[in-house]
């Protein structure tokens, strides 16, 4: 059920080599690109599993994401960092929670209904954080410090490193990806993409469909709320911005452009649009065109999305081999 | 009739003012094979949607083994042990064969709530899939993607998916619908080999199908029930024949 092909596995695992040896060949600004590349795809994997495994799209997704950075950024205090001990289960717990409520009352409608509920609630966020003055408003708040990762005194890991923090942001991201394979394989995995295909059906099979729909959303938006502490701690500040529906809509179209129901195709979205975005805003102060003109294209030219250009051109290639010589009479 | 396995009393469904079904009291005895036959806009598989939980009634009482079920939701119908199949073919279309039926007997489990472990090792689940493939006839197709398969084999495999839920009660709503002559003999022995451990409510318009494979059989017109009895009794029964069985064959 939906296990990546042999192929596709080693390609996976040779990007992983590339990124594990980048930080010794890329320039620290390219370093810094990519730890924002990967955190982004740690969080449209996370929308994935709504989009492409549970079939729930949502537009919200932001909430999650924002309301954790946020929680980092209000638990580090001005005069030195937070243990990374308090920090990282204070911002799981609360988009865990934010998640439990949201999804509690936005799993039972579909469709487009779901789609404005979701977003509904991500602008009561953004509006929450971005009217409160004492959260710093629209501007948002500073992470003055990096979180400690001690034990005992002892210091592990130190996040002000810009490559320590690159192959911690590169563990979570294989982390994350292993921890969603080994869910879709599981029972749970089974039920909730039979909800996607089905779901009057898998319900009709005995399946109480709400319940797995909303853990599925539970988990997404705890893994959303990961990726968005590890935007705190990489970013240093936290704003509305990132709850806001623009960035709900930036990942909507990094799962999009990726390749919908993959894993790894949320991966290759969200680092084309960062690797995009930064180009494009180098060559012209109107890049958004440029931008706009690459989603028209994978939409209209890759269906199934950068993921899914493997596989085009092998089918491609396969029907030029197996097509019969071209007929010449009469010319 | 004293040992009745699933009674409606009063069972009404209206859509607006249009009452599709209407105070259609009936029992269906345990073991047994029970039609429901009417002609086309009846409210038969208005009826069946309500046993199965599909369609919450608008009056009236559900009791499946002497317990209320009336309104309750279909997972909660199905674990009670009512098993269903589709008049529209209603299966995973891009699983396996093998893979369709799993997921419904996963359904048996005490939860499904289980994040770590794979699925496929859940030895019981294995079994009653591979049961219920063999008991419809599709072993052979184990591996095939559903979409692939014939329309006849898909209908097989609908019936196939509600065996692996182990329900003690078929709903069946017309499973021989749009097969051909071949298939539809095949898919009436499947039902008489399942009669013989299940009890089973069965809508179907091929007469000679049901007058075969029936024990008891429910005449329904216009959302009501017409008549109700043993198969001799609705053969021979001129009410039914004018109302019913008169405009499509003159001679049952």
């Amino acid at each position: 059920m939906n296990n990546p092909s042999r192929s596709v596995t080693i390609l996976l695992a040779l990007g992983v080599i590339a990124l594990a040896v980048f930080p010794r060949f890329g320039e620290s600004f390219y370093v810094d690109l990519v730890v924002r590349m990967m955190i982004l795809g740690i969080f449209a994997m996370s929308l994935d599993l709504l989009i492409g495994f549970t079939g729930l799209i949502s537009f919200g997704h932001a909430a999650f994401f924002g309301l954790s950075g946020y929680l980092l950024a209000i638990s580090t205090p001005e005069t030195g960092p937070v243990s990374i001990w308090l920090a990282l289960p204070l911002c799981l717990l609360g988009s865990a929670l934010a998640a439990l409520v949201i999804g509690w009352f936005s799993v039972r409608t579909s469709g487009i209904y779901f789609i404005m509920i979701t977003l509904a609630f991500a602008q009561m966020l953004f509006y929450f954080f971005n009217d409160n003055t004492a959260l710093g408003g629209s501007d948002g708040l500073f992470i003055y410090f990096k979180p400690g990762v001690s034990v005992g005194g002892v210091t592990l890991l130190n996040l002000d490193n810009v490559n320590t923090l690159y192959y911690v942001v590169l563990a979570s991201l294989i982390g994350a990806y292993a921890l969603l394979r080994v869910i879709l394989r599981s029972p749970f995995g089974r039920v909730i993409q039979g909800i996607r295909a089905n779901e009057a059906r898998t319900r009709a099979l005995g399946f109480a469909t709400f319940r797995y729909k909303l853990v599925s959303f539970v988990i997404a938006g705890t893994l959303a709320g990961f990726a968005g502490f590890l935007q705190g701690v990489h970013g240093g500040i936290m704003s509305p911005a990132y709850l806001g529906w623009h960035e709900s809509g930036t990942v909507l179209m990094m799962v999009i452009l990726g390749g919908i129901g993959t894993l790894y195709g949320a991966v290759l979205g969200a680092f084309a649009m960062v690797f995009l975005q930064d180009w494009f805003q180098e060559l012209t102060e109107h890049w958004l065109l440029l931008m706009g003109g690459f989603v028209i294209a994978v939409v209209l030219f890759l269906p199934n999305g950068i993921a899914g250009l493997p596989h085009q051109i092998g089918a491609l290639f396969t029907r030029r081999t197996a097509r019969p010589p071209p007929e010449r009479h009469g010319e | 009739m004293s040992d009745a396995i699933l009674v409606t009393d009063d069972l009404s469904k209206s859509f607006g003012a249009l009452a599709a079904v209407s105070n259609v009291s009936l029992c269906f005895g345990r073991g047994l094979v029970h039609a429901i036959i009417g002609p086309n806009g009846a409210g038969k598989t208005t009826l069946i949607n309500m046993l199965s939980g599909d369609l919450a009634p608008s009056g009236g009482k559900i009791r499946f083994k002497d317990r209320d079920i009336t309104g309750l939701p279909p997972d909660r119908v199905s674990q009670a042990g009512v098993g269903r199949s589709y008049q529209k073919t209603n299966i995973f279309p891009r699983l396996t064969c093998f893979e369709n039926c799993w997921l419904a007997a996963q359904s048996r489990e005490h939860t499904s709530m289980r994040f770590f472990r794979p699925a496929h090792k859940l030895f019981a689940v294995r079994q009653r899939s591979e049961r219920a493939l063999a008991a419809c006839g599709l072993e052979q197709r184990a591996a095939s993607v559903a979409a692939t398969m014939s329309y006849g084999e898909q209908r097989q495999l609908e019936i196939g998916m509600m065996l692996a839920t182990e329900p003690e009660l078929l709903l069946l709503d017309e499973p021989l619908a749009g097969m051909g002559s071949d298939e539809s003999l095949q898919v009436i022995e499947l039902l008489r080999r399942l009669a013989q451990e299940h009890t089973l409510i069965l809508i179907e318009h091929d007469m000679d199908a049901v007058f075969s494979i029936a024990d008891r059989i429910t005449v329904m017109v216009n959302g009501e029930v017409l008549e109700t009895g043993p198969v001799e009794q609705i053969r021979t029964s001129t009410a039914v024949r004018e109302a019913y069985l008169g405009e499509e064959d003159d001679a049952p």
